[in-house]
């Protein structure tokens, strides 16, 4: 009988309250007395140096309060980044300032050299368009191809920096020589070139900020769209601004959509607030699409050559990597982190392969800077692995689902120490491959692909077994790893008076569904009911310190903070209730929201020893604070490892080439599930995403670093007739072993093993129709590339 | 947007004393001109709303076929075309979405003549006559290349006037981002010969593929089709197709519209 209410229950949605009837609040929607409007000015080259540009037009229109260009901050300190990766000679990255405002020059198309504020977004605007045509901006050659980045030394993104390359790091270096003997003397080597397509993130909700400051106290408040108002504060406060974070408070309200393109600082939270000081008065903005088209942190843009090295029977020897991975312009926050600690690291995937070497040079060009997005690293590694063991497994003419078993570690195995520095606590690939086999009737396939045959249509199936690393992170080994943060995260649960219950929590909710999952947890835990529980979020004045919502981290480590938070009420509550009902501490209970003496049936509910602890006249004030309120920071002892398996099947039509992706199956291990619902709709969610990857989107610079891909003209994104209804199962699941809660995370899941699933299925189409000399096509699989592969 | 002055005749002899004025600009759905208005990139000084005109709403049928006003969205046409013109009626029931139907119409698309667009290729493929408030002009004549139509400055789409055909099709492959036509075929059989218009596919625009038309009019079927093709060289290269894939699937559509024509 499913729950109905607690944990494992699939509760309905509290959010949904609100965001189905336009009621929900986002940073947009506020309007201040006294507010005034910013607009950027932005480069409509790549690439450029700025001669001069002359305000005084601009300053004098109608509205304009102020004008603001690079100048006024080249005294402030820039976006720091926030993982410091060493080259494989041992040095540290080049890491060029990225200031508020550029300064000197332009780097890409949309950098922001200036900005206007005016009394209304029209006046800023006819300002911002003066003040572009009072700037003198000489054009420079644009760096858009990496390759080519690297190798011409005279053309430099920035001019410290002569080869473009952020760094070239390798992992694990000290590995690499057995690496490659291992390949020299393998029977079989499979090579495949491919390419992980850039993505513009396009979230619902465009990024938006609204700076203030208050002259009476010194105080300043940003409103912003952010995935974690802490991370936000600290960076802008303390690495950016000089201010003490103290007297900066930052509010994310509702957030309609991140998928990572929210977790950083950009220039224009700086800017509003700095404005907002000049002015004493509220500054904002909020992007226009294209903006965000041109400026929001783009996601993978990776050129890999992957090598597999295996046994004639399948048995994997060694993977090779070598990747050359887009930074961009500048770098953003985790743009060091997501190409290789959140990329290299996964390249053993979920089998025991003995050997793996992973490079990877990041590149500087005249592009949008680039940073995680949904999964971040780890479907780069899972895209490569995966078609790379497909590839192979048709030069040796092996079934693919026998060489997966072949090579899984097994359920003895663990935990498990990967060739990459990874230990798994926990899995059992065997079963959901098993799972997938069955629920995606894999027997009846042929069935199948007759019928689509019958129709003139290419039928194929294509797998991806897939694992991940999320529940982002142990601080002290990322710390080792060159990251410059910590990645706990905190939660207090304040017990009210009439026993109903806040929890402020580090997590941020930008569409995770927090406030409903989370309130099951604690009600599942308390014994009371989930509609007394309500989770604060968003807001630095409120909530303790904590890194925020992304990496598939805010129900394994949030969570945990937030159930450890809650344990600590139960002890506390358990010394209330025998100071009342007259017994030791030793003999009291807790369940079902009562505390009672063991054996007997003297119970105290957990609303009178709320009550008890905040009127304390019958309590133990001589050993015991009053008050019902506890904090609890974790920090996780590894990351967690969600693992699952992937079957596409799709229709190929052979003349025109258009995919139909006909169903998708997953088989998925999150460990233990709070919310079948809510991870179903994450699933559903991140293959969405996966397929519009693989099928649809691409960001498309020219070589002159215009970007062509600039609106939903050109940039395709999945819509609801181009996915299938998804079959979803995440039964076989093994509880992670080092949280107390035994989960592993799934927000990122759907969108690391769906794309290669999706190119395998279309590869598959085509080999069955005869068509086997298609032996890649790089993604988007558009229908022109699918007829272009066919047609030589 | 920049600042515009806005008004709304009633009849075609206001608007076009409206249109004579100084920097007036004609919107009728406004489907694309509200967003080129919204990105700063057109700065009329007045818009003339032609929605309001009553003479330039509906489709109905009369000698000369079937006449579908220039004001009238697509929805209506999709609706009330299908019982006389089906095919018509289905392609206009394929242009973008439901809330882009209930707004554009056909004397907005025509008039702006984007080649990706899909009744250029249906008043082409009909032979249709397009009538304006000065003039009457026929499909052959009316477009002239990319975004260029015969339309003096000024000049109204009033009305399309479409002969109905013995059979007809209109099969169109979707732009995957923006579902224009990446190509669109409309074919269209007549007691005197076929017609065959393509869209989406050319540097010119949308063109007859007259090779094509002279084939199925001596043998309508899809088997006609097969020795032909178009020259690559005049098709359209961009991010979505390369002029080979264009001048493939100008040729496999075509195929599609005759067997769909039945």
């Amino acid at each position: 009988m499913p729950k109905d209410h607690g944990i494992g229950a699939s509760s309905k949605r509290r959010e949904d309250i609100r965001f189905l009837s336009g009621l929900g609040h986002y940073t947009d929607d506020s309007a201040l007395q006294g507010q005034a409007f910013a607009v950027f000015v932005r480069s409509n080259v790549a690439h450029g140096r700025i001669r001069s540009i002359d305000t005084t037009a601009a300053a004098a229109m109608p509205g304009v309060l102020a004008v603001f260009t690079g100048e006024d901050f080249k005294d402030v300190g820039g976006n720091p980044a926030g993982w410091l990766i060493n080259s494989r000679d041992g040095t540290p990255m080049r890491e060029p300032k990225r200031p508020v405002l550029a300064h000197g020059k332009v780097r890409h198309v949309g950098d922001a050299y200036a900005a206007v504020v005016a009394e209304t977004y029209a006046q800023a605007k006819d300002a911002a368009e003066q003040l572009a045509a009072d700037s003198d901006i000489e054009e420079l050659p644009a760096i858009v191809d990496m390759a080519k980045a690297v190798a011409d030394a005279s053309n430099r993104v920035h001019d410290e920096i002569p080869d473009n390359l952020c760094f070239d790091w390798g992992w694990i270096e000290d590995n690499r020589a057995k690496v490659d003997e291992a390949i020299r003397n393998a029977p079989h080597v499979t090579t495949l070139h491919l390419v992980n397509n850039r993505l513009v993130p396009n979230a619902m909700e465009p990024r938006a900020s609204i700076g203030e400051y208050f002259p009476g106290t010194g105080d300043y408040k940003l409103t912003t769209t952010s995935q974690n108002p802490h991370l936000t504060r600290l960076l802008v406060a303390a690495f950016v601004m000089g201010i003490p974070e103290n007297k900066l408070t930052v509010v994310a309200p509702d957030v309609g959509g991140g998928f990572g393109s929210k977790i950083y600082h950009y220039g224009e939270e700086a800017l509003v607030l700095a404005a907002a000081k000049k002015l004493a008065r509220p500054v904002r903005w909020t992007a226009e699409r294209s903006e965000s088209f041109l400026t929001d942190a783009h996601g993978r843009d990776h050129v890999t050559k992957i090598e597999l090295a295996c046994e004639k029977d399948g048995t994997f020897i060694a993977f090779r990597t070598e990747t050359l991975a887009n930074v961009g312009a500048y770098l953003s926050n985790f743009s060091t982190a997501t190409p290789t600690f959140l990329h290299g690291t996964l390249m053993a995937g979920p089998y025991k392969v003995p050997n793996v070497y992973v490079n990877v040079k990041t590149v500087f060009t005249n592009t949008a800077p680039v940073d995680a997005y949904r999964g971040a690293g780890r479907p780069e590694a899972t895209y490569s692995l995966e078609r790379i063991i497909d590839k192979m497994c048709r030069e040796l003419g092996l079934d693919p689902f026998e060489v997966r078993r072949k090579n899984f570690v097994t359920t003895d195995m663990f935990p498990y120490t990967t060739p990459v520095g990874l230990i798994y606590d926990t899995g059992n690939y065997q079963a959901t491959l098993d799972k997938l086999i069955d629920l995606a009737d894999v027997a009846g396939f042929e069935k199948r692909r007759a019928a689509s045959a019958a129709k003139g249509k290419l039928r194929g199936m294509g797998l991806s077994t897939w694992i991940e690393a999320c529940g982002i992170a142990p601080s002290r080994l990322v710390g080792i790893l060159g990251s410059r943060v910590g990645l706990y995260d905190a939660a207090t649960v304040r017990v009210n008076a009439t026993g109903n219950i806040s929890v402020m929590t580090g997590a941020h909710s930008h569409g995770q569904s927090h406030e409903t999952v989370f309130a099951q947890i604690v009600a599942d835990k308390l014994g009371i009911p989930e509609s007394s529980v309500e989770i604060v979020h968003g807001d630095t004045s409120k909530i303790p310190f904590g890194m925020g919502s992304y990496g598939s981290r805010s129900l394994a480590v949030c969570g945990t903070a937030m159930a450890k938070a809650v344990d600590k009420i139960i002890a506390k509550g358990k010394k209330i209730a025998a100071h009342m009902l007259e017994a030791s501490e030793g003999d009291i209970t807790f369940e079902d929201g009562k505390f009672s003496v063991a054996g007997t049936d003297k119970a105290k509910t957990f609303g009178e020893i709320a009550f008890s602890a905040y009127v304390p006249h019958n309590y133990p004030l001589e050993t015991l604070e009053p008050g019902l309120e506890e904090t609890a920071f974790y920090d996780p002892a590894n990351f967690t490892y969600p693992a699952g398996a992937y079957l596409c099947e799709v229709e190929v039509d052979p003349e025109t080439g258009k995919v139909d992706i006909a169903s998708f199956t997953c088989a998925d291990d999150f460990g233990n599930v709070m919310n079948p619902m809510v991870v179903e709709g994450q699933v559903h969610g991140g293959v969405g995403q996966g397929i519009g990857q693989a099928l649809l989107e691409n960001t498309v610079y020219n070589e002159d670093g215009q970007l062509l891909t600039a609106s939903y003209m050109d940039y395709a994104m999945p819509r609801a007739d181009d996915v299938p209804f998804y079959t979803v199962d995440h039964s076989c699941n093994t509880p992670c072993t080092h949280n107390p809660l035994g989960v592993k995370g799934c927000g990122e899941a759907g969108a690391i093993g769906s794309p290669p699933a999706v190119v395998n299925a279309v590869i598959d189409a085509l080999h069955r129709g005869g068509l086997t000399h298609v032996t890649h096509i790089d993604m988007p699989v558009s229908p022109s590339r699918v007829w272009s592969a066919i047609n030589g | 947007m920049y600042n515009f002055d806005f008004v709304k005749p009633s009849t075609i002899a206001e608007a076009t004393a409206a249109l004579a004025a100084e920097g007036a600009q004609a919107i009728s759905g406004g489907q694309t001109l509200t967003p080129t208005l919204k990105q700063r990139l057109a700065q009329p000084a007045v818009l003339v709303s032609l929605t309001g005109i009553a003479e330039m709403k509906g489709v109905c049928l009369g000698d000369g076929g079937l006449s579908v006003g220039g004001a009238t969205p697509h929805a209506v046409v999709a609706a009330e075309a299908a019982k006389h013109y089906p095919a018509l009626a289905a392609l206009a029931g394929g242009i973008g979405d439901p809330a882009v139907r209930n707004r554009g119409t056909i004397g907005g698309s025509i008039a702006n003549n984007d080649p990706a667009a899909c009744y250029p290729a249906a008043v082409l493929g009909s032979g249709a006559t397009v009538i304006t408030n000065r003039r009457r002009i026929a499909a052959d004549d009316y477009f002239t290349g990319l975004f260029s139509t015969a339309l003096d400055e000024g000049e109204i789409v009033t009305e399309v006037r479409f002969p109905i055909p013995q059979k007809a099709a209109y099969v169109k492959f979707n732009q995957p981002a923006s579902r224009f036509a990446l190509t669109g075929v409309f074919v269209a059989k007549y007691a005197d010969g076929v017609r065959v218009a393509v869209t989406g596919a050319s540097n010119g625009g949308v063109f007859r593929w007259s090779e094509a038309e002279a084939a199925l009019s001596r043998n309508f079927s899809p088997a006609a089709i097969d020795g032909l093709s178009v020259d690559a060289a005049d098709m359209i290269h961009d991010l979505h197709g390369t002029p080979a894939y264009r001048a493939n699937l100008v040729k496999v559509l075509t195929k599609r519209a005759v067997a769909a024509a039945g």
